[in-house]
């Protein structure tokens, strides 16, 4: 077993794993944090799209000792104390980003990833940026116009980007 | 699925690498970005009984100057080689390549050495790394050598790294001149491996082309050289005819295999075609 400390959406957890644990399986098994799904066993789906010090990484490909000091932001971190939801979420809501909605917590942890590089991405930047994220309901449309209206909303509000660890 | 146990080494450092490598027993791996180790050893295609994490070895990580060449470190991430601006200036070639390859999330964690000491033969960069001349800079038990990108890639997912030895840097000249490059990849859905690449880097000099270096990717079990292609366009006109004309030969000495992808026959045809284009953007056609 290897001890290994990180902070998840906040809060700082120091925990015993054995080194061969996948990064997601440590937040969902150990830590609770279900809102992070696995959609594969390839490292193709993107479901499990987590911030690992500001940047998207596919959790069921990095190991959790590799974790080991980092900051984590999941799917659960991103919506203020009071419940407002992050301008993302809110987007894929309003547009009708989803249908089953498992793919949803990767493509809006993707998708935020994407508009702190790209605050305006057209339609094929947007399909570009979230390349590594699969949907088998929506056929993409309203997740395109989702991030697009987030990227509008975000652009005129430039206070709102993610603050995780300052919400906690 | 989760991979099979196995013990877990963090070095901080080339040489505390390289000594973890010796003392981790028969079945030891070393761990770049696990991009593509993470996914063998989920499926049990792999399980190694140590794991070396070359994640902390901060030396062996980012990008420098040394006058005719560029030393990129083997655990620079893709991200990090396409926003270097000494790679931007430098080697755009390998950030044209880069940006082909996976997702945005793949490219946070795979690192440029990763990726060719894993030697895919469909991935993009051990072309690139064969087009552009590189060297690799590798570190053993016995101290370190050199080994050119031309011995590098040995066969299918093999390369010249021996037991022990570890991936430290890679050479790439600066191309001198008036260089064009162009990456030009062919796959049909989104982050996929390339069904046939193409790499070039063309030098033209008073309306002739008068060096071009192609490198291919997937037309055999190691990344190769258009040799026959380079020599017809050695001099040639800077001329769409005269490049089409070359690309005609850009799968002579290719041995390609037939998968789920596409057939021997169709990767010959496809390396013609996207040499020509390739060849075309390069040489600002
Ligand atoms: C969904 C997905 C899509 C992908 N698409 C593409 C694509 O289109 N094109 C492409 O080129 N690649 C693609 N890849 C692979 C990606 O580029 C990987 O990053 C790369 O192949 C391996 O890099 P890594 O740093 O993750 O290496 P790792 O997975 O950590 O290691 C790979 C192998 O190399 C060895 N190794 C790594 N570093 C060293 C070193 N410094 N010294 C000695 N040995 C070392 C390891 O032991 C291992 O055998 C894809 C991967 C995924 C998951
Ligand atoms: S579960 Fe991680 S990419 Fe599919
Ligand atoms: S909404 Fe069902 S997979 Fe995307």
């Amino acid at each position: 077993m290897t001890r290994v400390s990180m902070q998840v959406d906040g809060v700082t957890y120091t925990d015993e794993v054995e080194p061969r644990t996948l990064l997601v399986h440590h937040l969902r098994e150990a830590l609770g944090k279900v809102g992070t799904v696995v959609g594969c066993d390839t490292s193709n789906c993107g479901a499990c799209t987590v911030h690992l010090d500001g940047q998207a990484v596919k959790s069921c490909t990095v190991l959790a000792v590799q974790a080991d000091g980092a900051e984590v932001t999941t799917i659960e971190g991103i919506a203020a104390p009071d419940g407002t939801l992050h301008p993302v979420q809110k987007a894929f809501h309003e547009m009708h980003g989803l249908q089953c909605g498992y793919c949803t917590p990767g493509m809006i942890m993707a998708s935020i990833d994407l508009l702190k590089e790209n605050p305006d991405p057209s339609d094929t930047e947007v399909r570009e940026g979230i390349e590594g994220n699969l949907c088998r309901c929506t056929g993409y449309q309203n997740i395109v116009r989702a991030v697009q209206q987030a990227a509008g909303e975000l652009s005129g509000s430039a206070a709102t980007p993610e603050t995780t660890g300052a919400q906690a | 699925m989760i991979p099979a146990p196995f013990e877990y080494v963090r070095p901080t450092t080339v040489e505390e690498a390289v000594q973890a490598v010796a003392e981790g027993g028969e079945d030891v791996k070393i761990m770049a970005g696990g991009q593509s180790l993470i996914p063998v050893m989920r499926l049990r295609l792999a399980a190694p009984e140590t794991i070396v994490d070359l994640g902390r070895v901060a030396e062996m990580r980012g990008v420098r100057d040394e006058g005719d060449a560029l030393v990129i470190g083997a655990m620079t991430t893709h991200a990090e080689v396409i926003t270097d601006p000494l790679i931007a200036q430098h080697a755009k070639l390998v950030a044209e390549a880069t940006e082909t390859v996976a997702d945005r999330q793949t490219r946070r964690r795979g690192t440029f050495g990763g990726a060719l000491a894993h030697a895919d033969p469909a991935g993009d960069l051990p072309a690139v790394a064969l087009a552009l001349d590189a060297e690799l800079v590798v570190a053993g038990p016995g101290g370190r050598r050199t080994v050119p990108a031309s011995e590098f890639f040995v066969d299918y997912l093999t390369t010249a790294l021996e037991e022990g030895e570890v991936l430290v840097e890679i050479r790439v000249p600066k191309l001198a001149g008036d260089w064009g490059v162009r990456y030009e990849k062919f796959n049909r859905v989104a982050q996929a491996w390339s069904i046939v690449a193409v790499a070039a880097a063309v030098r033209r000099e008073n309306g002739h082309i008068a060096e071009a270096r192609i490198g291919l990717t997937n037309m055999g079990p190691t990344p190769l050289r258009a040799s026959a292609t380079e020599a017809a366009l050695s001099g040639a006109a800077a001329a769409p005819d005269a490049v089409a004309s070359a690309a005609r030969s850009a799968a002579e000495g290719t041995s390609p295999s037939s998968d789920l992808n596409a057939q021997a026959d169709y990767r010959e045809h496809l390396v013609q075609v996207l040499t020509r284009r390739a060849v075309t953007a390069a040489a600002g056609l």
